[in-house]
């Protein structure tokens, strides 16, 4: 089962959700894998600490235009939406950071003058932090596209047992792309304008999309009816309210988990994991 | 007239609530909301709509049913896992836009002609009025890509829009990250203004972000937000950027006024004239002082 954790809204709390929901699953005996689709922010791993075992490079194909065998004809050109490559009077130029990597150029030229060569955008970490598997993507520095890294990494979470990917934040591409294959998605957002207003446009984001979803309200204060009006607009339920709370902040500025922190958070992460069964099974039916 | 971009790296940690206090105590200035996939300036600032306009970033391709012949070269060929069977079971093969990238390569290898590629409306963007000033702003449709694009738009125009009228700012709200929204903010702005938090996640991704200003060579200023909750690492974060030649311009207070200031739609300089209000404002002196050359 892949869990995934998003908002739209950044920093509501979904890498805090995200650890302390493999905290809990690890101490209840499962299986557990932690992938860290954040791959522009990659944090999981300041609270984690994992031992990184294996790192490998990834990268995007792009063309690489043999001269000798090209002859102008300029349909890679035309092919292109991205202005990737470019047919002059007397030469291709390419723009490997610009390219998608469809490969179209390579399949449609003619005199076969295109090969492919791996253009890298950055590299997926693999270990372990105790008994919970760790694999972490993590974008290089003035990559633009983060999309195809993680897809790299959701390549690499195993089939068996339960994968809690940890999502980008926003509603564009990136944030689509962790969650589009996911089988259960919480939604995590904090009872603030901001928060609330980006809850609304993830909901709308994620509504065409066939899974079960959930909302977990972060760092409230009380009872918010806004919020879960709005989750009742959407039909998503709330499945679990972690109060603010100024020990978990403090833990969280340190690098500790509020699982470590606080000893109150078992509970917290206990009924979450109940609650994402129960709506999980209700959507099969 | 100068570009100041306000950036964080991590998420959540207060880009959009300094930007807007910025908005206000900056004389002459023109706003642009960059963080066009979940933008919320307009929260703060209520603008009211002079422009609007439709956006579209690329195409989408799709399957017409009745001239395919079924022969999967679409699927074979789609790098991004776009061209799927239906869940109902039916044979014909269709195209999920949310996976399709929009390269066009199966509309123009198809056998049949039967894969049309057509520009889609990803989103509007808007050039409004505010108490502040102009404002560009816009807003992605959920779920769709090509922010860079959207993000270049509303900037060049919110430039425009600056440059003509004599304005002494453009005050740009970025997005979170460093993907391509971010690199379509920053690139050849005058100056960065990093909004950092003092956290293990705020100090890693505050390297990460300082790194790709770098890479773009644009000068960068740091400025702390809610920098009390753990002093050690706000004077951790200040050692490591001076080291780096980056100044920290300002260390902003936690203060529940904040989120006050945004549940009222105001800026927190216009909800409070509290400390954090003063922390906001020698924050913005030293960068007026830094874009004048006087420091």
């Amino acid at each position: 089962m892949k869990i995934a954790v998003a908002s739209g809204k950044g920093g509501t709390g979904k890498t805090t959700v995200a650890v302390n929901l493999c905290l809990f699953l690890v101490d209840a005996g499962l299986q557990v894998t932690y992938a860290d689709c954040d791959v522009e922010e990659p944090d999981g791993h300041l609270f984690l600490k994992p031992e990184i075992v294996t790192r490998r490079r990834t990268g995007i194909p792009v063309p690489h235009v043999d001269p000798e065998a090209c002859n102008l004809c300029g349909e890679c050109g035309s092919l292109c939406r991205y202005s990737a490559i470019v047919v002059l009077k007397d030469r291709v130029m390419t723009f490997p950071e610009l390219c998608h990597g469809c490969g179209g150029c390579a399949y449609i030229c003619p005199a076969r003058a295109i090969a492919e060569v791996d253009r890298p955008i950055g590299s997926i970490d693999r270990g372990n932090a105790g008994k919970l598997g760790f694999i972490s993507g993590c974008l290089d520095i003035g990559q633009a596209m983060s999309p195809p890294l993680i897809k790299e990494v959701l390549k690499e979470t195993p089939d068996d047992g339960v994968t809690i990917v940890d999502a980008p934040p926003g509603t564009s591409c990136p944030a689509m792309t962790a969650v589009g294959d996911c089988d259960y998605l919480l939604l995590v957002t904090e009872p603030t304008p901001f928060g609330r207003h980006d809850l609304e446009l993830m909901l709308k984001a994620v509504c065409s999309l066939p899974m079960p979803k959930g909302v977990v309200m972060n760092r409230v204060n009380g009872p918010d009816a806004a919020t879960e009006e709005l989750c009742d607009k959407y039909g998503v339920p709330v499945l679990a309210r972690i109060p603010e709370d100024r020990l978990v902040a403090e833990a969280y500025s340190k690098g500790l988990t509020a699982w470590e922190a606080v000893s109150g958070y078992r509970t917290v992460f206990a009924d979450l994991w109940s609650g994402i069964q129960k709506d999980a099974g209700r959507c099969g039916e | 007239m100068k570009e100041i971009v306000v950036i964080s790296g991590k998420g959540g940690t207060g880009k959009t609530s300094i930007t807007g206090a910025f908005a206000g105590l900056a004389k002459k200035c023109v706003l642009a909301d960059c963080d066009v996939d979940a933008a919320d300036l307009h929260l703060l600032l209520q603008p009211q709509v002079r422009e609007r306009y439709e956006f579209s970033g690329g195409g989408r391709a799709e399957i017409k049913a009745e001239k395919c012949l079924k022969c999967g070269l679409c699927r074979q060929l789609c790098r991004f896992d776009a061209v799927r069977r239906p869940a109902d079971g039916s044979s014909f093969l269709t195209v999920n836009s949310l996976a399709c990238e929009g390269c066009g390569l199966c509309a123009h290898i198809c056998p049949a002609g039967a894969i049309e590629f057509k520009p889609v409306v990803d989103g509007e963007w808007y050039v409004s009025d505010t108490r502040m000033g102009s404002m560009v702003h816009a807003c992605l449709y959920p779920g769709e890509g090509n922010s860079g694009k959207l993000v270049t738009l509303v900037r060049s125009r919110a430039r425009e829009i600056a440059t003509g009228n004599g304005s002494d700012y453009l005050l740009i709200d970025g997005s979170p990250g460093l993907g391509c929204p971010v690199i379509a903010s920053v690139a050849g702005s005058d100056l960065a203004v990093i909004v950092t938090e003092p956290t293990v996640s705020g100090e890693h991704d505050l390297l990460r972000i300082a790194g790709l200003t770098k890479h773009f060579r644009v000068p960068t200023v740091i400025c702390i937000n809610r920098s009390d909750i753990n002093s050690a690492a706000s004077d951790r974060i200040a050692a490591v950027a001076e080291a780096q030649g980056v100044k920290v311009i300002g260390r902003v207070r936690y203060d529940k006024a904040v989120t006050e200031a945004q549940i009222a739609g105001k800026t927190v300089n216009e909800y409070t004239d509290g400390p954090v209000a003063g922390d906001i404002l020698a924050a913005w002196q030293r960068i007026i002082n830094l874009t004048e050359g006087k420091e």
